[in-house]
């Protein structure tokens, strides 16, 4: 971890790890293989011999008690990472995630908070079929409580997970799959990053292309193909998912009158859905076509690569819902 | 089952133990008449039976352990020291409530007291008290951690994972199990296909004691036992108490599931009489004393009631509040 | 008296049947005793009291299935007063109002046209330039139908039809000529006290609060039909005149491209001036756009035609059947009238009386009249 010229995103994420144990002692990092194995996407390698077993804990397959173990840390003064393997995984430890985490401060009259980050890593595009390609973050950003994230690139890779734990309240960061093997340059001081901000990743003024985490690098391609016909796309990377940068948003499709939200959840009562709804009550009269939503398809996302990728979203469906919007 | 211990305790020991069982029932009485004429609403459980459980396990805590319930937990709220009048005022829903009238019977809260919730999920409280006793541990803090499930909630998984973890990372956390035989309309025997719950500890290689839960002074004696190894040692510990409530599960159950038979087998049994009835014999308090904590309880209640009626209700306009924490950040 | 009430028992319940009464009345009562047995869609739930005394009178029968809260017995007895059921209330206090999930002042005004995709797309096939058309959509936004308008095309309005509406006038009026024996009166009512008083009256209010002339007018009859309920009422062939209860004055509504209605304006004599100015208002906006009520269709008991400005001196109209008398008035135009010896020069409006001769005659006609401008001299009673 020397030269921050060329690292990849999970390098990025495990630097962000390592700051936060040095930075506080307060925190520490809990979840399946996170130690002796290293992680099962090699995010935490390396850091039970720097940090040791009582701050980097292998747990059980006990999804449920250890996020529930995480929250009761929290309220007793810790700011515990918990690392929920996948969000396939999530799904057992639902209970603790939004009937405690999400509940607690509201319900006890705000005498206590949860501190608690949970990260996961999510998505699909590596042929591991139906039961480990769930994108479920829009799902988690439907509960009010909860905080959700979705870095994208290499600076909130490494900058979100501090303010995350500087944050009272619950945060959940959801790390694509497919981004943990890019990578790219990240400045040497690179540290904590704003995680209430969307980001506009490239300007335009033809249509707004709004999107986040694993769709951003595809987006950015649809944005460039679109320009060799003279289409100037503007990039939005939500960042946050909830609280949505509405601001942002609205902002782009004001300046473009066109949007196309990328969205790798499936359509039906997604993310996507909301931020269309958003569009159409906030900046209807700006628009001069109806929300072009590109989401992966209602489908429980199957194993050959062909079939994958016909399900989820690629670039060239994101070029055709952009020129769509223009015809 | 362990054997009731001598009278061994203080008579001002004693005394105190049945004077929190008979707040705690006369509380229970309340909200159950309260209930009935609508002033509190939503899914009411009464503790009516069980007294001796909360009132002698929370008498061996100190103000700095922790305690995490379920949502039969009025009376552990109020022997942990939350005020009646908060509690009630809770129940009613009013801004002046423990949880600001936000969580009502299931939910309370209260951070001066270290009471770290009721919880409606069965089980869902369990790893959080885990955590907590983690927190204490991983700070170098000497503290117990009192759990407080249902023989219901040994079904759920989550029960088993947090066993396992308590006692594989050594975390100073005191289950304590009150076992009173049904899981809202399901007879123990129907669902567990071992059905003596301390046994169960074992399999995690855990500290467990089977107490009758009846019996105010043996639980005071088992749960004194107990905090004193987990202080001590700051491993786990599963105190099982055999208890029973005499009134349904929630307010709106017919009890089909029980025999009226039983229900008066074990009122035989009720802590409180039972207690009353031994110290009478060992002549440690005379029946002028008792009517006056009964007066006194009364007056309390009273007291909790009036101050629910009067208090005021939170502004609509608040409602959004405490969802995320406020200001600076 | 203690009443014993049909408990809540549960979140989920309404009520309960009253299956069996474990006291009988005379039986003492102790706090905690069960007295009943309540059958609940759950099954049967054993009730409890929680005073001491003796069970009185029982008031509901075995069987009966009964609210929560319903009294089932009288408690006689030493027993503290009744609490009050529920009475802390359950629903959220006075003056609640939700936070909105989008709140209203978070929306920044949009820069540049506020026009609606539709219209944007008609501006565009049109050929109109969006900023030059005024919008009657939400917030003053241009919608498919402006531009339309603008554009000059008849896009029937929702609600009218113009040609329909003129068939029916038609055949109302035929029908009215035909059928009414019509008599006409006519008076000059001088306008001074009037005007002037409205002058006064307008000087110190804010344009949108200011009276029209017409409410002065439209009152007076109101209150000269009470005096001579013979001018408001229906003629039935059969049955003869039916004087009204109510005076509900018609007020004839020209509508742009020939249409004509004539909507009333309920209980016209109970209005004060700006509440009949404020249903004059909305009406004629309403009629315009073909959004009137049918009662305000059909229940007018006597109608007023004014041609206003762009009018004449005297206008003489035809009775809409059943009606049986409509009165019109002119312009009000300065006149050189005799006062005394001398001739001045008075605003006057001429007045006219069309009525049925088979329910009123020209006697009774001309003291109608002659109430009205009776009445137009003291505008401040109005």
């Amino acid at each position: 971890m020397t030269a921050d010229n060329h690292i990849t995103y999970r390098d990025a994420c495990r630097m962000g790890i390592a700051d936060a144990l040095r930075r506080d002692q307060r925190v520490f990092l809990m979840g399946e293989d996170v130690g002796r194995y290293g992680g099962c996407y090699a995010v935490s390698k390396g850091l039970l011999e720097e940090f040791g077993p009582e701050r980097i804990r292998d747990t059980p397959l006990s999804e449920n008690a250890f996020t529930g173990l995480g929250i009761g840390a929290a309220m007793n003064g810790m700011r515990p990472i918990v690392e929920i393997m996948t969000v396939n995984f999530s799904l057992l430890a639902l209970d603790q995630i939004i009937n405690n985490a999400a509940t607690i401060r509201h319900m006890s009259g705000n005498q206590f908070g949860v501190p608690l980050v949970i990260r996961m890593a999510t998505g699909a595009g590596r042929q591991l079929a139906a039961q480990h390609s769930h994108s479920l973050e829009g799902f988690y950003a439907h509960i009010p409580g909860l905080k959700v994230l979705a870095p994208a690139t290499l600076e909130d890779a490494r900058g979100m997970l501090w303010t995350a734990l500087e944050d009272p309240d619950p945060v959940l960061i959801f790390e694509h799959v497919m981004l943990y093997n890019t990578s790219g340059a990240l400045a040497a001081g690179a540290g904590a990053v704003p995680i209430n901000k969307a980001a506009i990743r490239r300007e335009g003024k033809s249509v707004s292309l709004i999107t986040y985490g694993g769709s951003l690098p595809k987006t950015l391609a649809a944005a460039d193909q679109l320009a060799k016909d003279g289409i100037e796309a503007e990039v939005v990377d939500l960042r946050t998912l909830r609280p949505l940068d509405e601001e942002t948003i609205l902002a782009s499709v004001r300046k473009t009158r066109r949007a196309v939200v990328v969205d790798e959840g499936w359509r039906t009562g997604s993310l996507s859905a909301e931020i269309s709804a958003r569009i159409m009550e906030q900046a209807l009269w700006s628009l001069d076509a109806p929300v072009a939503r590109v989401c992966s398809a209602e489908v429980p996302i199957p194993y050959p690569r062909h079939l994958e990728d016909a399900a989820l979203p690629n670039v060239p469906t994101i070029v055709a819902a952009a020129r769509g919007t223009l015809a | 089952m362990s054997p009731a211990p001598k009278l061994h305790l203080t008579r001002e020991s004693l005394v105190a133990l049945l004077r929190q069982m008979t707040r705690v029932r006369r509380f229970e009485e309340k909200c159950d008449e309260l209930y009935q004429v609508e002033k509190i609403r939503g899914f009411l459980h009464l503790a009516i039976g069980e007294e001796a459980v909360c009132t002698a396990v929370m008498a061996n805590l100190t103000p700095d352990d922790a305690v995490v319930a379920t949502y039969r937990e009025h009376g552990h709220a109020l022997v942990r020291g939350v005020s009646a009048r908060e509690i009630m005022a809770e129940m009613y829903g009013k801004a002046q409530g423990c949880s600001r009238g936000r969580g009502g019977s299931m939910h309370l809260f209260n951070a001066a007291h270290r009471f770290y919730g009721g919880y409606a999920i069965v089980g869902g409280g369990i790893p959080l008290a885990a955590g907590l006793a983690l927190a204490d541990k991983m700070q170098g803090r000497k503290r117990v951690t009192a759990c407080f499930l249902g023989d219901g909630a040994v079904a759920e998984g989550v029960f088993h994972e947090t066993m396992n973890l308590a006692a594989l990372w050594k975390l100073p956390v005191l289950f304590v199990c009150e076992n009173n035989l049904y899981a809202m309309g399901t007879r123990l025997d129907l669902s567990e296909s071992e059905t003596d719950l301390h046994a169960k500890a074992q399999a995690y290689r855990m500290t467990s004691e089977s107490v009758d839960g009846m019996d105010v002074v043996a639980v005071d004696a088992a749960a004194n036992k107990a905090t004193a190894m987990i202080r001590e040692t700051g491993a786990p510990y599963f105190l099982e108490c055999r208890t029973y409530r005499f009134r349904a599960h929630s307010m709106f159950d017919p009890q089909l599931y029980r025999t009226r038979e039983e229900v008066e087998q074990w009122r035989k049994r009720d802590p409180i009489a039972r207690l009353a009835e031994r110290m009478r014999q060992a002549g440690m308090i005379r029946e002028d004393e008792i009517s006056a904590i009964e007066e006194d309880v009364k007056n309390e209640i009273a007291e909790a009631v009036r101050f629910a009626e009067e208090a005021p209700w939170e502004a609509v306009a608040e409602l959004a509040r405490f969802v995320y924490a406020e200001s600076a950040s | 008296m203690y009443r014993f009430r049909m408990p809540s028992l549960g979140a989920d319940m309404e009520a309960g049947t009253l299956v069996e009464w474990l006291k009988k009345p005379g039986d003492p009562v102790k706090r905690g005793d069960i007295v009943a047995v309540v059958e609940t869609d759950k099954g049967a739930i054993e009730v409890e009291i929680f005073v001491d005394g003796a069970m009185g009178r029982h008031l509901v029968a075995l069987g009966a299935t009964v609210p929560v809260g319903t009294p089932l017995a009288e408690i006689e007895g030493p027993v503290e007063e009744e609490p009050a059921f529920g009475a802390a209330p359950i629903s959220p206090p006075k003056g609640a109002v939700l936070p909105l999930a989008v709140p209203a002042a978070k929306r920044p005004v949009e820069e540049g046209i506020r026009a609606s995709p539709a219209a944007r797309k008609r501006a565009a096939e049109l050929g109109i330039v969006l900023a030059t058309i005024k919008g009657t959509g939400p917030g003053g936004t241009v919608v498919l139908n402006d531009v339309e308008l603008a554009a000059g095309e008849k896009a029937p309005r929702r609600g009218l039809d113009i040609a329909k509406m003129r068939q029916a006038i038609a055949a109302a009026m035929a029908r009215s000529k035909r059928e009414i024996p019509h008599y006409y009166l006519a008076s000059d009512i001088n306008m001074s006290p009037a005007l002037a008083w409205l002058e006064q009256t307008n000087a110190e209010r804010v344009p949108e609060k200011r009276l029209l002339a017409a409410v002065l007018t439209l009152k007076a009859v109101a209150l000269a039909a009470r005096r001579f309920p013979a001018f408001n009422g229906f003629f039935d062939s059969a049955k003869g005149y039916l004087p009204a209860k109510s005076i509900h004055v018609g007020t004839a509504v020209a509508i742009r491209g020939g249409g004509l209605v004539s909507p009333a304006i309920h209980d016209c004599d109970q209005l004060n001036l700006d509440q009949l100015m404020d249903k004059l208002r909305d009406l004629a906006a309403r009629a315009r756009e073909g959004r009137l009520r049918s009662s305000e269709m059909s229940d007018a008991t006597i109608t007023v035609s004014s041609l206003g400005e762009r009018g004449v001196q005297t206008l003489y109209g035809i009775i809409y059947p059943p009606q049986v008398a409509i009165v019109g008035f002119g312009n009000v135009i300065a006149r050189p009238v005799a006062i005394g010896d001398k001739v001045e020069v008075c605003p006057l409006m001429t007045a006219t009386l069309a009525a049925d001769h088979r329910v009123s005659d020209g006697h009774l006609g001309a003291r109608f009249l002659r109430e009205i401008e009776t009445r137009l001299q003291e505008p401040d009673k109005l």
